[in-house]
């Protein structure tokens, strides 16, 4: 790999990163597990002057339970999400989601924080965090510009458009949190080409049973348009029915109102949003189990 | 010093795990790309971003500027744009040649052809350079689609040449006194009420080789003798293509090609870096390398495949083939390969492949388009007829109502008619179709899965069950230097293997051959062990360089073994028949008396022998030998072989197809491979793995895709597509060994087989999965887009696979990366 030359710092606390970012300026560039950043820049599709690694700052990294939520940090490797267990007990599903990124050594090298931040239509785990409502914590300067401060953003609000997020110039992605889903059922179905390619459509399904019927269902779409789309048609829909597979598959046939998808060589519009209905009755009923 | 007292273990049929892998999985070997010469250059390749496009001026002076930069050249600098490269197969006396340079100078005809060269002190700085060369280029209609290349006032690629036809070459039985004249047998089938006839339409789509080790190349010119290393499967042919493309003399040149990283016939070139490297070197008298990127390889490396079919056969209602007629369109991409030209022609001889035909035609018309070129890739022509024919047979048998293997069953050559001469004039020196098709069928429960298939069908399931059938035969074993005189090859198909005694009575053994992955050291070692009856440790495969191995034709057309093998045991005979009389004087005995066995002779009818290592320091040390004899018993032998090898096989697919997405599931995989006596089984096993891995890939999965601009669509590993472990099942494969007849160790090649045979089983499963539905044909690959299109298509409703823009953006890294350039992110940090 040969990218084009660039400056590169290592800061150890989130206040050095933002320094880092007002030193650099407008070229700066965050590399987090570098799992689309670096492609690109040995593509010499981008030349940032500054890469600010974000891999030494220790606080950027792991998983706590605080109250009613579980709060995942934004350095927290693929890995790591898929392996912890208070997640699992109670975020299932963007567990499951994690599960489907591209492979091992990409899991092992690539964060939440920084596929979230990159904002990949295509990518696995935006509409999970959509259909999760996590909130997205981002720290920058401080009003007065003295020191720094943290916003939080909720999931509606974070994608903005294709790879545009609400990370504003000078700030960084520090924790997502997540509220707990505990007992709920999760399934992200995907569907791609081949084992290691990127989503054409998929679906992140999130679902609650009392008794056989659902209570609750969150389901977010990958793919479906420049940022991840709640399907709310279907979620609506399903709330009060009893998860037989006529019951779920008739309310799946909703999953594609309010999106845009995109055409290309693997998939037209119109085969995407095929995709989306029928992914989402199989997630569902995966779900519902 | 040993002296072998009893006879060792038989080497041949042994499945040793290859003794190269220890250094080539651990990294312990070195590439191309890891020589490190002392001041060595580093280039970086300026490639033209349009298909096709006239030079306007090209602008080096910011280049020269970089730090670190030691001269940036265009063409004209280094002669680049005079050097005709070679073409070794003029397949028709009045083909048409374009020039093809090193470097284009006034225009360029396919998107990455190199147009000027930065050197520099290292590589990243060659490359930071080589951004800042302006080109002014003025953008020429591309030319891109064959048969609108061939039409009247088509744009030509080339104009000095007044045509995009680069050559028509035509076999006619009829002419050919092999069998009658097909014009004929279809006109008669048109009025006979007792045949049909059945015609269509296929795509070879193009393909690109994907070798794990991105092509390299260093020249040191500092020495007596000019050395090149290169990542090339040919290191013989390029010695000798480099003297005569370049007026060089050729005892001063060596070429090395060391540990290859695969090939899969994208490394039989001469390549343009090759040639721009040795100019660059030799202008400045420095060593200097060129190390190619992925997308690099991706865009310039040569693709394969990429043919229209159009076939018609006759065959009478009860399922008697009458007649085959076979018109191809071949894209030959911009410039002429290596073999280019050659590569769908070796398809005349397979189109009618284990099936007597009795009236055959082959027409190909190659053509010129603004695309990368193409030339041999894993199968080389073989695979494009097999898929041809197999197709055409299920297409039939179809029509015909008949059971599609009965179809097939009632058309080959029984066992018992072989040796059979083909309609295309070959002969097939042994086979059993029967003995293979019976064992793949018992081991794929044919009837069983039928069944299933019935009942998934009953019930309506979403997933339904297609299986598909490939019996194949391939001509393989490149070959004997008559057959390719007569088809106009620029060389001979002979192979040559040399075997040094060392006094301490290990074995060296020197083959033209040059492997780049496929296990000759293990294979060889094993029949060397045999002939001399050494120990397999004491045996040492030497290759790929040309100081040492200094005659060779190379590794391609899966002729290492049948040819090269057969080189080494004549050379191995010869090492014995030189150590007789010298086993002879030691003994006391006469010649007459002597018996070799096991790596000893011995005096018949006494316990008195001689090993023949230690025969080997004996004329070592020379004190005491017969007279009017060398002291050496070492060994040179050229193998020219009288016939190709002819592999046959049974391959059946099964696939789940998932109606409501189109996906297709590999299910079940068998295939029964004769590829006559097998001397490693676990090597030819892991061909046959490999092969069908991208066999299968070429109906499922790869596809180099230009857009209407004639720009390459899959230039990165990305976008194309290809499988890994996760993708693909666990195969079941045997053999059946029917002993080829035509070389001394019975065998036949197997590196290309599983490549050939399986794209039309996988293909055919999935049509057969999806027929009932309404379907009719899909091209490959079979993507689930496609396969979903084809099923509303069937069923009325509109799919559009095959008119999806396949430029617009939004999939994959590509525009990804686009976005994240156009600066539009706001705070888009990763």
């Amino acid at each position: 790999m040969i990218p084009a030359q660039f400056d590169y710092v290592r800061p150890t606390t989130v206040e050095e990163a933002i320094q880092a970012l007002r030193d650099g300026g407008d070229d700066a560039k965050l590399l987090a597990g570098g799992q689309s950043l670096l492609p690109v820049l040995r593509l010499r599709m981008a030349d940032p002057s500054l890469i600010i690694d974000l891999g030494g700052i220790p606080e950027l990294k792991g998983v706590r339970e605080e109250g009613n939520e579980v709060v995942v940090g934004a350095m927290t490797s693929h890995y790591d999400v898929t392996r912890d267990d208070t997640l699992r007990q109670h975020v299932a599903l963007i567990q499951e989601a994690t599960k489907t990124v591209a492979d091992p050594q990409v899991r092992h090298k690539g964060t939440l924080g920084g596929a979230l931040a990159h904002a990949d239509p295509a990518g696995d785990l935006a509409a999970p965090a959509l259909a999760l409502d996590a909130q997205f914590v981002i720290a920058g300067p401080s009003q007065d510009g003295s020191g720094t401060g943290t916003r939080t953003v909720g999931a509606a609000d974070f994608f903005e458009d294709y790879f545009t997020t609400a990370i504003g110039e000078g700030e960084l992605l520090t924790e997502i949190r997540f509220p707990k889903y505990t007992g709920w059922g999760a399934r992200y179905e995907k569907f791609n080409r081949v084992a290691q390619a990127w989503s054409i459509v998929a679906v992140a399904a999130t679902v609650k049973v009392d008794g056989g019927t659902i209570s609750d269902a969150r389901i977010g779409l990958t793919n479906m348009a420049g940022t991840p789309v709640r399907a709310r048609a279907v979620e609506s829909a399903l709330v009060g029915q009893s998860a037989t597979e006529e019951n779920v598959r008739k309310a799946a046939q909703a999953a594609a109102e309010g999106t845009s998808p995109t055409a290309d060589a693997d998939a037209g519009s119109d085969y995407r949003e095929h995709l989306a209905r029928v992914l989402t009755g199989r997630a569902v009923l995966a779900a519902a189990g | 010093m040993t002296t072998t007292e009893n006879a060792p273990t038989q080497e041949i049929g042994r499945d040793r795990r290859r003794k190269e892998d220890r250094r080539l999985i651990t990294g312990r070997t070195r590439w191309t790309d890891n020589q490190a010469l002392t001041g060595l250059l580093h280039i970086s390749v300026v490639r033209s971003p349009f298909a096709h496009a006239e030079i306007k001026g090209i602008d080096t002076s910011a280049a020269k500027q970089v730090p670190g930069v030691v001269a940036v050249y265009t063409a004209a600098d280094l002669g680049a744009d005079q050097v005709q490269l070679p073409c070794a197969w003029p397949v028709t006396k009045d083909m048409k040649a374009p020039q093809r340079p090193a470097l284009a100078g006034s225009r360029v005809n396919f998107a990455g052809e190199g147009v000027a060269v930065v050197v520099a002190r290292s590589a990243a700085i060659a490359k930071d350079a080589a951004e800042q060369v302006e080109v002014d280029y003025d953008e020429l209609e591309p030319v891109l689609d064959m048969e609108a290349a061939l039409a009247d006032g088509a744009t030509l690629v080339h104009p000095e040449i007044g045509t995009n036809a680069n050559a028509q070459w035509v076999f006619d039985s009829g002419e050919a006194g092999s069998g009658g004249s097909v014009a004929e047998a279809l006109q008669k089938a048109e009025s006979d009420d007792d045949q049909i006839i059945v015609k269509r339409r296929f795509r070879q789509q193009r393909l690109v080789p994907v070798f794990m080790e991105p092509r390299s190349t260093v020249v040191d010119p500092s020495g007596e003798q000019l050395v090149m290393w290169s990542s090339t499967q040919v290191p013989h042919i390029l010695k000798t293509m480099l003297a005569l493309t370049l007026g060089l003399p050729e005892h001063k040149i060596r070429v090395i090609a060391p540990d290859v990283g695969g090939g899969f016939g994208g490394k039989i070139a001469v390549a343009p870096e090759e040639v721009l490297t040795l100019l660059v070197a030799q202008k400045l008298g420095k060593p200097v390398k060129w190390t190619e990127t992925r997308s690099e390889s991706l865009l310039t490396a040569h693709h394969g495949r990429d043919q229209i079919q159009d076939l018609t056969m006759s065959v009478t209602k009860d399922g008697q083939i009458t007649g085959l007629d076979v018109k191809l369109l071949a894209d030959m991409g911009a410039y002429l390969g290596l073999v280019g030209p050659g590569v769908p022609i070796l398809g005349a001889f397979m189109f009618n492949a284990i099936y007597k035909i009795p009236a055959y035609r082959f027409d190909c018309t190659n053509v010129f388009t603004t695309k990368t070129l193409t030339d041999a890739y894993r199968g080389a022509g073989r695979p494009e007829a097999t898929f041809g024919i197999e197709r055409l047979m299920d297409e039939a048998a179809l029509e015909l109502g008949m059971e599609p293997m009965e179809f097939r069953r009632k058309n080959w050559i029984k066992h018992e008619e072989f040796p059979y001469t083909t309609v295309s004039t070959l002969t097939y020196d042994t086979g059993n179709y029967e003995a293979a098709t019976d064992q793949a069928l018992q081991m794929f429960d044919y009837d069983g899965l039928r069944r299933e298939q019935q009942e998934r069908r009953q019930r309506g399931d979403v997933k339904q069950l297609g299986i598909g059938i490939s019996t194949f035969t391939e001509m393989c074993g490149l070959a004997p230097s008559r057959v390719l005189g007569s088809l106009d090859y620029g060389a001979g198909g002979w192979e040559t293997a040399s075997i040094r005694m060392l006094p301490t009575g290990k074995a060296e053994v020197v083959v033209g051959v040059s492997p780049h992955g496929q296990g000759h050291e293990t294979a060889f070692s094993q029949i060397v062990a045999d002939q001399l009856g050494v120990p397999f440790d004491d045996v040492e495969i030497l290759h790929g360089d040309t100081q040492s191995s200094y005659k060779g034709l190379d590794t391609y057309g899966s002729r290492s073994l049948a040819v090269g093998g057969i080189a080494v045991v004549k050379a191995a005979e010869k090492v014995i028949e030189k150590a007789k009389p010298i086993a002879a004087h030691m003994l006391e005995a006469s010649e007459g008396d002597l018996e070799f066995s096991g790596g000893r002779f011995t005096v018949k009818g006494t316990d008195k022998g001689v090993g023949i290592q230690d025969i080997a320091l004996a004329v070592f040390a020379a004190h005491d030998y017969p007279e009017g004899i060398e002291p050496d018993i070492d060994a040179h032998a050229t193998f020219d072989p009288e016939n190709f090898s002819f592999p046959h096989g049974t391959h059946l697919c099964a696939v789940e197809v998932d109606t409501e997405t189109g996906f297709v599931q590999l299910y079940k995989y068998v295939c029964v491979d004769d590829v006559g006596n097998v001397i490693n089984p676990l090597i030819v096993e892991g061909q046959v793995h490999g092969g069908l891995a991208q066999g299968i890939a070429q109906a499922l999965f790869e596809e180099a895709a230009y857009d209407d601009q004639g720009t390459l669509l899959s230039g990165t590993l990305v976008d194309y597509t290809l499988p890994t472990a996760a993708d693909l099942i666990s195969f079941d494969t045997a053999n059946t060994t029917t002993a080829s007849t035509t070389n001394p160790l019975g065998v036949k090649g197997v590196g290309e087989a599983g490549t050939i045979a399986s794209t039309p089983a996988v293909v055919n499963s999935v049509l057969d999965a999806i027929r009932h539905l309404g379907v009719k044909d899909i091209d490959m690959p079979t993507t689930p887009y496609r396969v979903w299109s084809a099923i509303q298509n069937a069923s009325g409703h509109a799919g559009r696979a095959d008119e999806a823009n396949v430029a617009s953006p939004g999939a994959g890294l590509g525009s990804t990366a686009s976005d994240i350039s156009r600066g539009d992110t706001q705070g888009g940090h990763l």
